[in-house]
């Protein structure tokens, strides 16, 4: 908990309401997660409350079966909310939308579909009024950033896991929403793709400076990635144990951070954390 | 070049058939050899042995036969008539042959009097209408219906009408199967509620449905002088056949992969996108699947239903030969019946072709 009070953020709680709400993108407010069950309720999560600031990149580890993915769904607006309250830029959110992409654990392209096409499906929904050609430049660009630059024309179901989750990257950006939720987008992958991932999510999220929430098993991803690393307790009743502040420059290199000092002492503390 | 030629073989279904051009290359001389022999000669060993067993079964059963009429004719008249029967039938006379399973060459015969048949039966239609040409102008100018042929339909006549029908009920199955289906996939609450239905219906035999179908047409077409029989027939086939699709479609749509279908809630997709954009591409291969299933089962209750309708069509065909009783009706029969297997093998493969065309993982269907 030292590290927790150790947080030089000025625009938690203490701060005015004015300053509060205008640096606040994501507010998590005492949210709770009922499921009922034959033998009573079965509650996964209880009184989490959490605010993730602007341009802020959060990510959540925790056990396996401890409300993480609830959580995240939730916050999609896939998964009803039993108690309290998510908004985005105090705005209450009402089920899903294009405001909050989501990148999923499986790269849940459809099959049948170009590339090219996968990522146009979304930004074809949320521009509407440009034209096809200025559609088609958006989808380009951010499949050229995730390095698919030769295959936009390629089927889906052609591209490697890896690949298609290099599209579900393209197409979370392609549409520009306020807020990235990231559920376990590399768990699926081996190792090597796992961190080329990681570089080319970090690489286009540096330009982007998108607000992301990602939920993530890998403690080395969760320190490279994140500006503050959330500890989530096992559930049943699971809530937020702990937060730790990830104070790396950015643009960060892989190699720089693994030879920093701090890593080590980050890496404990998660480690200490996960293993209690 | 003919590598392309390879995948297109593939593609039609015409596999066994690479080898062959493989080896006109000069490519891997030993192991293209052993394919053409698995893929090519063997098949065709099977062949000539099947055609041997029959041959020999028929042979079997002409003795037979011919043996019981010989005897009969001795009991009842005295070895005179025997002998008179045995020289009769070695005479290779019409009317006492025994009527039994036909021979292969038989068949063959019978194959090539019915092209012969269809020969005649066409040019005699062809003068026909060049005879009626002039006449038939005229009634159209006075108002009056036009003189048409009303003569015997050939065997191909009777192929193509059945094709024909075929095609009209295997569309009525598709209109009714395919929306029903996807409506029904897309609504738990309707799904629980019509399953019973579909599950009751679904195992209803062909013979029913005609029933069910002559009531109804025949009630509504009293009036009009439409031919009754080809919609009652194509109706029918609709009916039986469409079972398939439509539990198909039903899974297809239910069944859209929950990742896909969060992606279409995200991107808030309306209700015609996401149904036109996501649920229908992702459960085509499924719907694919249940036409074939459909088309087959199509083709299959189309014979059982002119038989009984008689409605003209294949079905008929072999119904009237075997109620003709003629010397060569048995070997007719056998005519038709390959000719509706090997239509039917063809219809399938047609449906695989397509079927590997829409569905998008290419290594599903076989």
């Amino acid at each position: 908990m030292a590290l927790l009070s150790k947080n030089k953020r000025p625009d938690i709680i203490t701060e005015n309401g004015i300053e509060y709400t205008s640096k606040v993108m994501l507010d998590l407010q005492d949210l709770k997660k009922v499921y009922p069950t034959p033998k009573g309720d079965y509650v996964v999560l209880e009184h989490l409350n959490l605010q993730i600031m602007k341009e802020e990149f959060v990510t959540i580890i925790g056990h396996s079966g401890c409300g993480k993915t609830t959580m995240l769904s939730m916050i999609a607006g896939l998964n009803p909310i039993s108690d309290g309250r998510i908004s985005v830029l105090s705005n209450p959110i009402k089920g899903p939308g294009p405001d909050r992409g989501v990148i999923f654990q499986s790269p849940s392209l459809m099959p049948w579909l170009t590339t090219l096409e996968n990522v146009m499906l979304g930004v074809r929904q949320v521009f509407p009024q440009a034209k096809k050609k200025q559609r088609e430049d958006i989808c380009k660009y951010y499949l050229s950033k995730v390095g698919l630059e030769g295959s936009f024309y390629k089927k889906a179901s052609e591209l490697s896991q890896g690949m298609q989750q290099r599209v579900g990257i393209a197409r979370a950006f392609a549409i520009k929403p306020k807020v990235l939720l990231l559920d376990e987008p590399f768990g699926m992958l081996d190792s090597l793709t796992r961190g080329e991932l990681q570089d080319v999510l970090i690489e286009i999220w540096n330009k982007e400076k998108i607000t992301a929430v990602m939920i993530t098993h890998d403690v080395d991803e969760a320190i490279f990635l994140a500006d503050r690393v959330v500890m989530m307790t096992s559930g049943p009743r699971a809530k937020i144990g702990d937060i730790l502040d990830i104070e790396f420059k950015r643009p960060r290199s892989r190699k720089a951070i693994i030879e920093h000092n701090d890593y080590y002492k980050y890496r404990k503390h998660l480690i200490d954390f996960l293993e209690h | 070049m003919s590598d392309k030629l390879i995948k297109i073989v593939r593609f039609i279904g015409l596999g066994f058939l690479e080898p062959i051009i493989r080896l006109s290359r000069g490519e891997e001389t030993k192991k293209n050899l052993t394919e053409i022999l698995k893929k090519i000669v063997a098949p065709l060993a099977s062949t000539l042995l099947f055609i041997l067993l029959w041959q020999s079964g028929a042979t079997a059963l002409y003795n037979t036969e011919a043996e019981y009429r010989i005897e009969k004719a001795f009991k009842d008249q005295g070895q005179k008539a025997a002998d008179e029967m045995t020289a009769c039938i070695e005479s290779g006379e019409v009317n006492c042959q025994p009527n039994t399973l036909p021979s292969p060459s038989q068949v063959k015969a019978s194959f090539n009097s019915l092209l012969k048949d269809h020969k005649t039966i066409s040019a005699d239609k062809k003068a026909f209408k060049e005879k009626t040409a002039d006449l038939n102008k005229k009634r159209i100018a006075e108002g009056k219906d036009p003189i048409v042929y009303t003569g015997r339909p050939s065997f191909v006549d009777q192929i193509i009408t059945s094709i024909k029908t075929v095609f009209a009920g295997f569309l009525l199955a598709i209109f009714i199967a395919v929306p029903i289906g996807v409506v029904i996939g897309l609504s738990e609450t309707l799904r629980s509620s019509i399953n019973w239905l579909i599950q009751i219906f679904k195992p209803v035999s062909p013979v029913v449905w005609l029933l069910l179908v002559f009531m109804i047409v025949k009630t509504l077409t009293k009036d009009s002088d439409a031919d009754s029989s080809f919609i009652i027939s194509f109706i029918s086939v609709g009916l039986c056949s469409m079972w398939a699709t439509l539990v198909n479609t039903v899974m297809g749509v239910s069944t859209v992969d929950k990742d896909i279908l969060n992606v279409a809630k995200v991107l808030k997709l309306g209700p015609f996108q996401k149904v036109f954009k996501v649920i229908l591409p992702s459960s085509l291969p499924l719907i694919f699947t249940g036409l074939r299933i459909t088309l087959s089962v199509a083709w299959m209750v189309l014979i059982a239903i002119e038989l009984l309708a008689q409605s003209p069509g294949l079905g008929s065909f072999v119904w009237e030969e075997f109620q003709n009783g003629a010397n060569d009706s048995n070997s007719k029969i056998i005519v038709a019946m390959f000719v509706i297997g090997i239509i039917g093998f063809l219809l399938d493969r047609i449906m695989l072709t397509i079927q590997k065309f829409v569905s998008f993982n290419k290594n599903e269907g076989a």
